[in-house]
């Protein structure tokens, strides 16, 4: 069996007194595309958010690539990840925001070329032609130049995209991307992202509530609830066929609203 | 854009002011109250770099220093904004030649009002900061970017738009405060004025061009200012 791309073990994130995420256990294969469903406060957003680091877990330890990320060995044991561990680790990691998050004094070039430059070192013309490259693939080659304020939420969503591919992650994290657009937005970036998963080898982790996609692009979906998997499957049986009674009722109520 | 009326307000005080001087024979006392009015304009320009150095240094030392480096700052903000300017001003002035330390007055001027000011200042930068959406950090952890580099090159450019009112108000207040160093031997535009008022008697006079002066420089800063907000809006919305 092949080294899981990520990998958690047992892990737990509290809030105070509020467990959000209760020993977790998930392995997620290289290039695998993962789907997470759930009621809101499920605790799908944290999985993403503690694997990108934004939030430190309280117990557990998280493997990317076959390596601890949020701990490090010492002696033989495993003790909590400095600064500089973190950082090697997380260069394998990509994220898109529910928000987009652009750099608003920043162009969608120079959103795109940010990083490439001062944190892998990349010379100047190398990290403009891979963000021009990238811009292009996610249909925005006419509007490198453009602000995010220029752009409209699906263009400033495509934007994030090519930005954190920018980076060559291993990984790549999708926060309920669509959530924050217009209705009639939400293909262009969905395409996108179909694109992605076909063409290139990436492991993909998407939190979203569009069942639809969720359908046609996982090959497996995880329904949280309560801060555990409750159920999870490949997406014909999960979404046709939900054994457990929390899971039939979600899809019931989401599918209702339309 | 406000900048119209602002030039046109200028513009009247201005030629109103020179209107009032050249009818009732002020001229005399223009050329001395000008030798001050640019001393004044020195101490604001000096004092305004120095207080916004101090300012970043502080803002950024107690927010993100270590823990001896975050006392000193709010330190510095504490004891700068809790005495007056002018205590300040005799301090550094006539206190540290007794510890041996003799500055020249423009040098204490410029100081201590710019450490005065940089003092409000840094409270100012703190709140420009904190003001950027937590979204622009957590994107700047997801590509991988070390803390320094993320306040650097994301998080203060977009924290500069944000805070260049309120630094316009504080720069003008700065200009107001020059007028104490007339009381350390220097021939601002205050003390150029009361000078002329002790061997001259005309008060009205000589107190109304001091007054315009001082409105003039204050209006030119304000235009200042809203021409930088400007230029640090364009193209830039400040958003999530």
């Amino acid at each position: 069996m092949t080294t899981p791309m990520v990998k958690f073990d047992n892990v737990t994130k509290r809030y105070g007194s509020l467990t959000v995420l209760d020993s977790l256990n998930l392995e997620i294969a290289p290039n695998e595309k993962v789907a997470i469903i759930g009621p809101s406060g499920s605790g799908k957003t944290t999985v993403l958010r503690m694997l990108m680091t934004l939030e430190r877990i309280n117990d557990g330890v998280i493997y990317v690539d076959g390596e601890p990320m949020t701990h490090m060995e010492k002696n033989g044991a495993l003790v909590p990840a400095s600064e500089r561990h973190l950082r090697r680790v997380r260069g394998n990691i990509g994220m898109v925001f529910q928000h987009f998050n652009l750099f608003p004094h920043m162009s969608a070039l120079k959103n795109c070329m940010e990083a490439p430059i001062h944190v892998l070192g990349l010379p100047r013309v190398e990290a403009e032609e891979r963000a021009a490259e990238l811009l292009d693939m996610v249909g925005l080659g006419d509007k490198k130049g453009h602000y995010p304020s220029q752009l409209s939420g699906g263009q400033q969503q495509r934007v994030a995209i090519a930005r954190a591919l920018a980076m060559r992650p291993k990984v790549m994290l999708f926060d309920e991307v669509t959530s924050a657009l217009d209705p009639e937005l939400v293909g262009e970036v969905l395409q996108v992202i179909r694109r992605l998963a076909k063409e290139h080898s990436l492991t993909m982790l998407m939190v979203t509530h569009q069942m639809g996609f969720a359908k046609e692009f996982a090959d497996r979906v995880c329904f949280f609830h309560s801060g555990k998997i409750a159920e999870q499957g490949a997406p014909e049986d999960l979404f046709n066929n939900p054994r457990e009674e929390r899971t039939q009722q979600f899809l019931s109520a989401v599918l209702e609203a339309g | 854009m406000q900048l119209r009326p602002l030039a046109i307000c200028a513009i009247v005080f201005f030629t109103a002011g020179l209107a009032v001087a050249s009818f009732a024979n002020f001229r005399e006392f223009i050329p001395g109250l000008l030798q001050g009015a640019w001393i004044t304009v020195q101490i604001t320009i000096g004092g305004c770099i120095v207080a916004v150095v101090a300012a970043l240094l502080a803002a950024i030392a107690r927010m993100y220093g270590p823990a001896p480096l975050r006392w000193l700052a709010v330190s510095y903000i504490e004891l700068f904004r809790g005495t007056s300017a002018l205590v300040q001003l005799f301090w550094l002035f006539f206190v540290l030649p007794h510890f041996g330390i003799v500055l020249e007055p423009m040098s204490v001027a410029i100081a201590a009002l710019g450490l005065n000011v940089g003092a409000y200042g840094a409270e100012v930068v703190r709140g420009a900061i904190t003001a950027v959406p937590r979204g622009q950090w957590e994107a700047s952890v997801a590509l991988n970017m070390p803390r320094k580099l993320a306040l650097r090159r994301i998080i203060l450019p977009q924290a500069f738009a944000a805070m260049i009112p309120p630094w316009g108000n504080l720069f003008i207040e700065l200009l107001k405060a020059t007028a104490l160093v007339s009381l350390i031997t220097i021939s601002d535009l205050a003390f150029k004025a009361q000078q002329m008022n002790q061997t001259t008697f005309r008060t009205v006079e000589i107190f109304s061009i001091v007054l315009v002066m001082y409105l003039a420089i204050s209006i030119l800063i304000t235009v200042g200012m809203r021409a930088l907000e400007t230029v640090a809006a364009r193209g830039m919305a400040r958003g999530r």
